[in-house]
């Protein structure tokens, strides 16, 4: 069995090494073997994170090959932009969020933004889901719970059953978090059905 | 019972369960969770960070020679500054088991080179290790201890960014208590220089017993196949993604790098009709092979030297597939590299030394990009410590107008020799010391200057302005690091001075926990007194944006309350939202 690869990507301080994580610790607890790895440069705030995980019968790379992943996360528009080219064309997924976060060079008008993302990924034919992560989060009481709302809508695509997911977010999420980030998940999971 | 564990927190684990009971080392990308892990979860392996990672092997040589269990960390380019205690060690040969961990930066992730130090240990004649997942990083860390007691030798223990930085399920065990071995002076084994001669022999005599171990030892493994085709000699991370490309070759898996086994890797090839040698960095596994005049191997010409390996990168390389590109065709893929944080005290910095226009040299820290926009006010980085002494020989080459900028960690690991030096040669050095009270880059770790140590708790603090007193440095001025105005005075006067002279540019770093902690009530924009004038976005802080209406926004929830956006406004329009309710 091909293991299942997935990849996390957003912008440092919006949580897509958490849900990596949690989709990791998830299918470890469903039973599976798993690896993980993130890519990143030096440690501060505000650069592109990538995030690799792998589960399956028996893993060996943590890396994800362009091309091979059952589905993209994207946390962010121009960063969905970037790792995009990790989504298996054929049968993969790429979820976006809503959400543009303008890196400095745009503000300060040394570059421009690419809005067109969505649209330019569709026109390469790939599959784009959108979803409005971000405003379900900010509806919820809590805009960073964007990456759990995303976590939802990624989980109904994976062998792991509810009752290990729930697990997991109880485990993982600190108890005062702990129902705002359900309520989140639940939320990403009814926007796929 | 099994844990899913980064590489670092198996080895940290591993450690804790061979009964370590000393460990030091300095913070280095990605050789840092490794004793954050020890002493959030394992403190009585009594772990420290260290001045520097010379000190912190010197002060692991100790514990071993005094017989106890030892584990030292630091990045690859720490062990440059360890190598004079790394290259002598094995002369003496250790008591207690003593593991160093080499933490490699293949694609330089966060670091200024790539280096391959398995070469460093072939130069100091000191056996390697190389994990290729978790589980063996906790392994490997056990069974290291034990090889370095059996044959009386430091062993390195080399990770790669991939490997420190994976996650992977990993069998753990309990903790073994260790009985301490007996010190006994013998100045004829531990006085090396006075000696050295008659411990020579003694040097050789160890590595050709690790020479005939690595021929059975537990940790190379060969997977034969019944296709006789291809075979792969491979070690570390590299190992999975063959297994992953590869997955009908034969493998000969390295786990022990130095000293090589020259019989296992003659019998290896003579069994197959070519061999691909495929190791990340160098071909230092490669070299060796065809040295023992075997012929039948292919190897970096094909892969290559430069950069990190991955399974697509095989795939290419091997021709088995060529994996899609990013999306940059018709589209504007605009980079997002990593910048100051929002409230970073270093910004006045080098806004202040941009507006100077004067050169600067750098070092080792987040305030290497200040050589970025909106800054380009570093000119020189290379090394830690190595701003002070580029300074003063830029001076003696006629560029008096530099000032040298080093972060506080990173002057007490290597800055104060270059300071005394400049003192004594008479220069007239301007540094200015970036005192944030953490080691930043690396995460916010505690070290001499902050007053911590790194459970957190209080720690003798180094006062780095009598300090420079001391030193003989003429004029010492210390200024808050978010007060624009004052800090472009300071460095004036500073640079005017006729010596040398030190600016301590003062404020903590937003990331550690007390800083993060705090109550701050951000500052908001008054649209009506905003006059557009862009000045605010000049300071590039992630926390201002704008309206699509084009006035500045600055982001409640991420401002640090660091007042420089205020400071700018010219129409003071930028107010502390409670001043403006």
């Amino acid at each position: 069995m091909k293991p299942y690869s997935l990849m996390f990507a957003g912008v440092g301080g919006q949580g897509s090494l958490l849900i990596a994580e949690l989709t990791s610790l998830a299918a470890v607890s469903a039973g599976f073997d798993a690896k993980q790895t993130e890519v990143h440069g030096v440690s501060q705030r505000g650069g592109s994170v990538e995030t690799h995980v792998r589960f399956g019968e028996k893993v060996h790379s943590p890396i994800v090959t362009p091309g091979e992943a059952l589905a993209v996360i994207g946390l962010e528009k121009l960063e969905a932009l970037r790792f995009a080219h990790y989504v298996d064309p054929k049968n993969g997924i790429v979820f976006i969020n809503d959400y543009e976060l303008i890196p400095a060079s745009v503000t300060n008008a040394e570059n421009i933004y690419p809005h067109e993302t969505v649209e330019y990924l569709k026109s390469k034919g790939l599959r784009v889901i959108v979803l409005p992560a971000s405003k379900i989060a900010r509806d919820l009481g809590d805009g960073r719970m964007a990456n759990v709302v995303l976590l939802g809508a990624l989980s109904t695509m994976l062998p792991i059953p509810l009752e290990v997911w729930e697990k997991t977010l109880k485990l993982r999420i600190p108890a005062k978090y702990a129902e705002g980030n359900m309520k989140a998940y639940k939320a990403g999971k009814e926007m796929m059905s | 019972m099994r844990e899913f564990l980064l590489g670092n927190e198996a080895i940290a684990r591993g450690a804790w369960e061979a009964g370590v009971k000393f460990v030091s080392g300095y913070p280095g990308t990605p050789s840092t969770e490794i004793i954050e892990t020890l002493a959030t979860r394992f403190p009585e392996t009594n772990p420290r960070w260290s001045a520097n990672e010379k000190v912190a092997f010197e002060e692991g040589m100790g514990a071993a020679i005094g017989g106890l269990r030892v584990l030292v960390t630091m990045k690859h380019v720490g062990l440059n500054v360890a190598a004079d205690a790394f290259m002598v060690f094995p002369y003496s040969g250790t008591n207690g088991g003593f593991v160093v961990i080499s933490a490699d930066d293949p694609g330089m992730h966060s670091s200024q080179n790539e280096q391959d130090n398995r070469y460093l240990a072939r130069v100091g004649k000191v056996p390697v290790l190389e994990p290729s997942d978790a589980q063996e990083c906790h392994d490997f860390i056990i069974a290291g201890l034990e090889l370095s007691e059996q044959f009386k030798s430091p062993v390195m223990l080399r990770t790669t960014t991939r490997i420190a930085h994976h996650k992977g399920l990993v069998e753990v065990g309990e903790r073994k208590e260790v009985e301490q071995k007996e010190f006994v002076r013998d100045a004829k084994r531990f006085s090396v220089p006075i000696y050295r001669l008659a411990r020579r022999p003694e040097v050789e005599k160890t590595l050709n017993a690790l020479m005939d171990y690595a021929e059975t030892c537990p940790f190379n493994r060969v997977e034969h196949s019944d296709n006789k085709s291809i075979g792969v000699v491979t070690s570390g991370i590299t190992y999975q993604y063959v297994k992953e490309v590869m997955p009908e070759a034969g493998v000969l898996r390295l786990g022990m790098t130095f000293p090589l086994p020259a019989k296992l890797l003659r019998e290896f090839c003579s069994a197959y009709q070519t061999v691909y040698v495929i190791e990340e960095g160098e071909p230092f596994i490669e070299e060796y092979m065809r040295n023992l005049g075997i012929t039948n191997i292919k190897g970096k010409e094909i892969f290559g030297v430069i950069g990190e390996y991955s399974p697509g990168r095989l795939q290419n390389a091997l021709a088995l597939g060529d994996p899609p590109e990013p999306y940059t065709e018709g589209v504007n893929l605009i980079p997002r590299p990593p910048m100051m944080c929002v409230g970073c005290g270093h910004r006045t910095v080098f806004a202040a030394l941009k507006q100077l226009k004067v050169t600067v040299s750098g070092d080792i820290g987040c305030y290497t990009m200040g050589a970025l926009p909106p800054y380009e006010a570093e000119h020189t980085t290379f090394c830690m410590g190595a701003s002070i002494g580029v300074a003063v020989g830029l001076e003696q080459a006629g560029h008096e107008d530099t000032v040298a900028v080093i972060g506080d960690s990173t002057f007490i690991h290597a800055g104060i020799p270059p300071l005394i030096d400049a003192v004594y040669n008479k220069s007239h050095l301007t540094l200015v010391i970036l005192d944030n009270s953490a080691t930043g880059m690396t995460g916010s770790q505690q070290n001499p200057a902050s007053g911590k140590n790194v459970f957190g708790q209080e720690a003798p603090k180094l006062d780095l302005e009598s300090f420079c007193r001391a030193m003989g440095v003429g004029s010492v001025e210390v200024v808050d690091t978010w007060h624009r105005k004052e800090i472009v005075n300071t460095l004036r006067r500073a640079i005017a001075y006729k010596g040398p002279s030190v600016v301590i540019a003062r404020g903590a770093c937003q990331q550690l926990p007390e800083m993060k902690k705090r109550n701050v009530i951000s500052f908001i924009v008054e649209e009506e007194l905003c006059t557009q004038c862009d000045a605010c976005f000049k300071v590039w802080c992630p926390a201002i944006t704008r309206t699509d209406q084009n006035y500045p926004v600055i982001a409640a929830n991420e401002c640090t309350s660091c007042t420089v956006c205020a400071q700018v406004c010219p129409t003071d329009a930028i107010k502390l939202a409670e001043a403006f309710a």
